[in-house]
């Protein structure tokens, strides 16, 4: 044709782009990643730091299923540390601070290195159909490009405004360009577009801070790492500092709420309900005194320092102010200042679970644009949208997770069937079979389908076969492992606050004892010896909580019946009798795959899930078996 | 039922009083063109175009010949502003029974279909006009033959049930939230609730469920009446009885001994608690083929029934017979009847003793009606402790409801005990939500999960 052509086009090279675009690469796709500069690829434009709670699940399903996220992220950390350790284990989750710049030059390395890959400089101003599927994309230099598999994967830049008190201007990020022109396009292919706003906090000179007044936070001693490949992680780490505002703090803001873009309304569109800025945290709860505020470095080779709490766009001479009456802070120098950033994005719901778009088939979309909020949620999307985009080209079956899978799964479902209200993040709490969802058997859960994919080599998933046998063995042996009472062992049971044996009992009896961690009866058990950190935490966990993992198996059970009962795509819900009008609009837009996806959409009532089901056993009924 | 949704329902609403008034009512889309085709109103006033809600003077008349049926008064409501959310018409007539079947009979030649019994409920849940609480609590309206069972499902159709459990699942969802925030937010600068108010609120709502469930059993007797036996030798006036209880002469009464072969079943009404009245026949030793599986039947009843009503001639010495049957006799409560008591009480009746299980000894006249006052008193103070007032209070009355609540109460507890054990707050949501899902689904809601919501609201969060 004499035309550039590639089988995947990715537009964007964010956390989203970067893992789309290694995906689809590695599955052998001839791919190409754009972005609007070359130097910025990988980058962390808010907090210098990956996984949290929720969103540390994410990384390890990534990793998992042979995504970069995990691996690069242990190259990168500064610090690390276990959240949730004093909980149950089963909802542990990592935590890293992160180097920035070592973040996004390895990841450049990685995309550098990879086969298949191109990547080229440009800003994409319009998507090209042929037939109202995808052709390709027409960058802003004229450039043109064709492909059969398109994945937008272009964060807070579709029409990005940035916003500093009264000062409004169109920007991507701070300093960068926005994408024009990409949004008319998508709206001209029939896709609705909303608005949302994030923001982020001002960035100040770790030289001229008080450290005298801040409590060190210190990472893990033992850090564990992300990736289920990285074999040490074993270095120098960095503190963070905690502080906290002070009522002069809150003085400021009060006085200075009037300038606020949430009250001038300079930012329009929802921001997300768990990173508010210091504005609406004060706004919203007056009767607190204080706020804590990290102060997080953002590398090894910056003196900058993310300052973790303290969010806002007001004016840049209120936020000096604001970092002045803050103790530790008196004297900080901002190096940047915090800002809020507007941008488009599209309604999820109009997403298939492969994350392609339902108006233009080919079309897929990735991360920030879909409504999301942070760099995980965005990492995990780029996998899957690249998982699938490739396997389109190669015309095989299209690859989902459902929920009880992974948090990948629960993620995606809430997206595309619930839609968003404000920018998504992940939460413990999103995942109905969270016992079962764990960091520790995140590569047992899913190495198997990494490896079906192409993205786990055999070699990897050889040892996780192993590890999961090996584990399942000992877990196993610890029902059997009877023990008699000791005077040694109850001095230890009622040192952990628990009470005393006087008969006969297995490791796993004792082990199911709150009060009792696996490395109290480590010594109990030599079997235990042999197993790695993890792999002890795997067996804690399943033995532990062996009643609820088998209730939550039974559940996801049922689950699965409803998942498999099948809603034929071209069902007409305006033509079906005993709908609510609110459900038949939202099936229509969202048009569920199966009985129990329908059930979670918002709006639909157990009524209309009658309704329907009512209706499936009809037709059921009138067609010939 | 095989349900079919989009075509239009007819059916009788009211039963028809002696020359009193009733209802043909339509539902469903072409509930307007089908009346249509059966009325002429005055004045050549049409139905089609007519405001929501409004009424037309006119008359029924059969298209096949011309005649009319019937003056009616038809009111015609359009969805979604309806019972059904669907359109519908009703036809209010006064020619009692023949002319409504009529009338109906008509509506169904012009295109309609009678409706299955609860059909026009269902409609109304299927289309998201009632709870599953309030639709099951229509059914119950339809079918309840007491007093109290009516007012029982009428507090449940205006919501009382829906609203109760509302309540309780609120409370649930308060210490999920807390739970939750302490699990998400573990690394925020948030005070959760102290284990012991955490154990409190879980607790209180226990509590409630527990009394709800325990509801149920007299919900159940109110619901499916309790399962009484009429038993006695031949001839005591077994049947007599069941006569004078139902004031109709339903069973056959002879002084022949045996006259009685198979159990009659009759529902009744005793001061508003339904019984299952079951009269049996004599028992006794005979050689007649018929009468010996007659006291076969006699016997399973005895054994099967919630309540037994114990007959003895009271006329008569207390015999060998009377004293084993006694012994046989296990329900509990049991009653003693002294029948006949319209004449002389022979001299062993007064020193009968009698077994545990008899709660209490009436003397009753099945033949004049004496004492039968008395006798449903004490029936009534043994299942309702004298007080059946159930107007206020949200009971459950559907089996389906017991066992979710019974679920849910025991869900409950048990995220109390885990939390009274240290157990972590993501083993004891397991359980609560598990709690919540089955209380979900008696309203027919998801107690969904605005858990975040709730945090949010709660909690600062955001560091
Ligand atoms: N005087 C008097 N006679 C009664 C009374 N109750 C029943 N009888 C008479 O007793 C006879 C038997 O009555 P039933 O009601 O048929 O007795 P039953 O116990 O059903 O008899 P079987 O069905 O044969 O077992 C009839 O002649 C009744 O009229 C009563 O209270 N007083
Ligand atoms: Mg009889």
């Amino acid at each position: 044709m004499g035309k550039q052509a590639y089988e995947v086009i990715v537009i964007g090279a964010g956390h989203a782009g970067c893992e789309a675009a290694l995906a689809s690469a590695r599955m052998g796709c001839l791919t190409l990643l754009l972005t609007i500069s070359l130097d910025k690829i990988a980058l962390m434009p808010c907090n210098p730091a990956i996984g949290g709670i929720g969103k540390g699940q994410l990384v390890r399903e990534i990793d998992a299923l042979g995504g970069e996220m995990g691996k690069n992220t242990d190259f990168a950390a500064i610090q690390l540390k276990v959240l949730n350790r004093r909980k149950g284990p089963a909802v542990q989750a990592l935590r890293a601070q992160t180097d920035k710049k070592v973040y996004e030059d390895r990841m450049k390395r990685v995309l550098w290195a990879q086969d298949n890959l191109s990547i080229r400089q440009g800003s994409v101003t319009e998507i090209l159909l042929r037939g109202g599927e995808v052709d390709g994309v027409r960058l802003a230099c004229g450039f043109t490009c064709y492909s059969r598999s398109i994945i937008i994967a272009t964060g807070t830049f579709l029409q990005g405004q940035i916003v500093i008190g009264d000062i409004i201007r169109p920007a991507g990020r701070m300093g960068e360009l926005p994408s024009l022109g990409l949004s008319d396009s998508l709206v001209r292919a029939g896709i609705n577009i909303g608005r949302f706003q994030s923001a982020t906090p001002p960035r100040v000179d770790a030289r001229s801070l008080d450290y005298s007044k801040m409590t060190p936070q210190l990472g893990d001693d033992e850090p564990r790492p992300f990736s289920h490949t990285t074999q040490t992680t074993q270095r120098k780490q960095a503190p963070c500092y905690l502080t906290y505002t002070s009522k002069d703090t809150h003085r400021v803001v009060e006085e200075n709420l009037h300038l606020s873009p949430i009250k001038t309304g300079a930012v329009t569109g929802h921001g997300p309900r768990n990173c508010p800025s210091i504005d609406r945290k004060i706004m919203n709860f007056p009767e607190k005194e204080r706020h804590p505020v990290f102060v997080e470095p953002e590398g090894w080779h910056t003196t900058e320092m993310y300052l973790q709490g303290l969010t806002t766009s007001l004016p840049v001479a209120v936020q000096e102010k604001i970092i002045r009456n803050t103790p530790g802070l008196e004297n900080a120098r901002i190096m940047r200042p915090g800002y809020a950033v507007a941008y488009d994005f599209i309604y999820p719901d109009q997403l298939y679970p492969t994350l392609e778009t339902k108006a233009v088939p080919g079309l897929y979309t990735a991360g920030q644009i879909n409504g999301t909020s942070g760099y995980e949620e965005a990492a995990a999307q780029g996998l899957i949208a690249g998982i699938n985009a490739a396997l389109r080209v190669q015309g095989k079956e299209p690859f989902v997770l459902d929920r009880s899978q992974a948090y990948i799964g629960v993620l995606i479902d809430d997206l595309v069937t619930k839609g968003v209200d404000e920018p998504y993040r992940m939460f413990t709490s999103r995942a109905e079979y969270r016992l079962l969802l764990r960091s520790d058997n995140a590569d047992i859960r899913l190495s198997g389908l990494g490896f079906e994919l192409g993205l786990i080599d055999g070699e990897r998933h050889r040892r996780i076969k192993e590890k999961e046998r090996l584990v399942a063995e000992v877990a196993g042996s610890l029902e059997s492992t009877i023990i008699q009472p000791t005077d040694a062992l109850n001095d230890l049971l009622v040192g952990a606050g628990t009470s005393v044996v006087n008969r006969s009992i297995s490791v796993a009896e004792l082990l199911r004892r709150p009060q009792i961690a696996v490395a109290d009866i480590e010594w109990l058990a030599p079997q235990l010896k042999q197993l790695t950190e993890e792999e002890r935490l795997v067996v804690e966990v399943d033995v532990k909580y062996a009643g609820y993992v088998r209730r939550q198996l039974s559940q996801v059970k049922q689950f699965k019946r409803l998942e498999a009962r099948h809603i034929p795509a071209e069902l007409d819900y305006t033509q079906l009798h005993g709908l609510s009008i609110q459900a038949r609009e939202k099936l229509t837009q969202v048009r569920p795959r199966s009985l129990g996806q329908a059930s979670r959409v918002s709006g639909v009532t157990p009524a209309d899930i009658n309704a329907l089901l009512v209706h499936l056993e009809q037709s059921k009924a009138r067609s010939p078996v | 039922m095989a349900i079919i949704v989009n075509d239009t329902i007819a059916a009788i609403s009211t039963a028809a009083g002696q020359g009193g008034i009733g209802i043909i009512r339509l539902s469903g889309p072409a509930a307007i063109d089908i009346a249509e085709k059966i009325f002429k109103g005055n004045k050549g006033a049409r139905l089609a175009g007519r405001k929501s809600h409004t009424l037309l003077l006119g008359t029924t008349y059969d298209p096949a010949d011309g005649t009319d049926v019937d003056e009616v008064l038809v009111s015609v409501m359009r969805a979604p502003g309806t019972y059904t959310r669907e359109d519908i018409v009703e036809i209010n007539c006064h020619g009692g029974v023949v002319a409504m079947q009529k009338i109906l009979t008509l509506v169904c030649a012009a295109g309609a279909r009678a409706a299955a019994p609860g059909e026009f409920t269902m409609r109304a849940y299927l289309n998201g006009r009632l709870d599953l609480a309030q639709a099951e609590a229509v059914i119950d309206i339809i079918n309840s033959q007491t007093e109290a069972q009516l007012k029982v499902a009428v507090n449940q159709l205006e919501g009382g049930l829906s609203q109760k459990i509302g309540r309780i699942s609120d409370a649930l969802v308060a210490v999920l939230a807390q739970l939750e925030a302490a699990v998400d937010f573990s690394d925020e600068d948030i005070e959760v609730l102290p284990v012991d108010e955490i154990s409190r609120m879980l607790q209180e709502a226990h509590g409630e469920l527990k009394a709800l469930g325990e509801t149920s059993s007299r919900g159940r007797i109110l619901r499916e009446g309790i399962d009484t036996a009429i038993v006695g030798l031949p001839n005591v006036g077994k049947s007599s009885l069941l006569n004078a209880l139902l004031r109709e002469e339903r069973a056959i009464v002879t002084a022949v001994p045996g006259t009685t072969r198979d159990v009659i079943e009759e529902s009744i009404s005793v001061k508003g608690v339904p019984l299952r009245v079951k009269d049996t026949a004599g028992i006794r030793h005979s050689v007649d083929q018929v009468e010996i599986i007659g006291v076969e039947l006699s016997r399973k009843t005895i054994k099967t029934a919630t309540l037994v009503l114990c007959v003895i001639d009271g006329s008569l010495p207390i015999s060998q017979e009377d004293l084993e049957l006694l012994r046989e006799i296990k329900s509990d409560p049991a009653v003693l009847v002294i029948n006949k008591a319209d004449l002389t009480e022979h001299e062993s009746v007064a020193g009968l003793e009698l077994p545990m299980n008899f709660k209490a000894r009436v003397r009753v006249s099945a033949l004049t009606g004496g004492g039968i006052e008395d006798l449903e008193k004490s029936i009534e103070t043994l299942f309702f402790a004298g007080n059946i007032d159930m107007s206020d209070k949200a009971l459950i009355t559907n089996a389906r409801h017991a066992q979710l609540i019974e679920r849910a109460t025991r869900a409950t507890q048990e995220a109390f005990e885990l939390i009274e054990a240290s157990m972590p707050e993501e083993v004891v949501s397991t359980v609560l939500k598990d709690a919540l899902s089955d209380l979900g689904e008696i309203t027919g809601e998801t107690v969904s999960e605005d858990i975040l919501g709730r945090i949010f609201s709660q909690f600062c969060i955001g560091k």
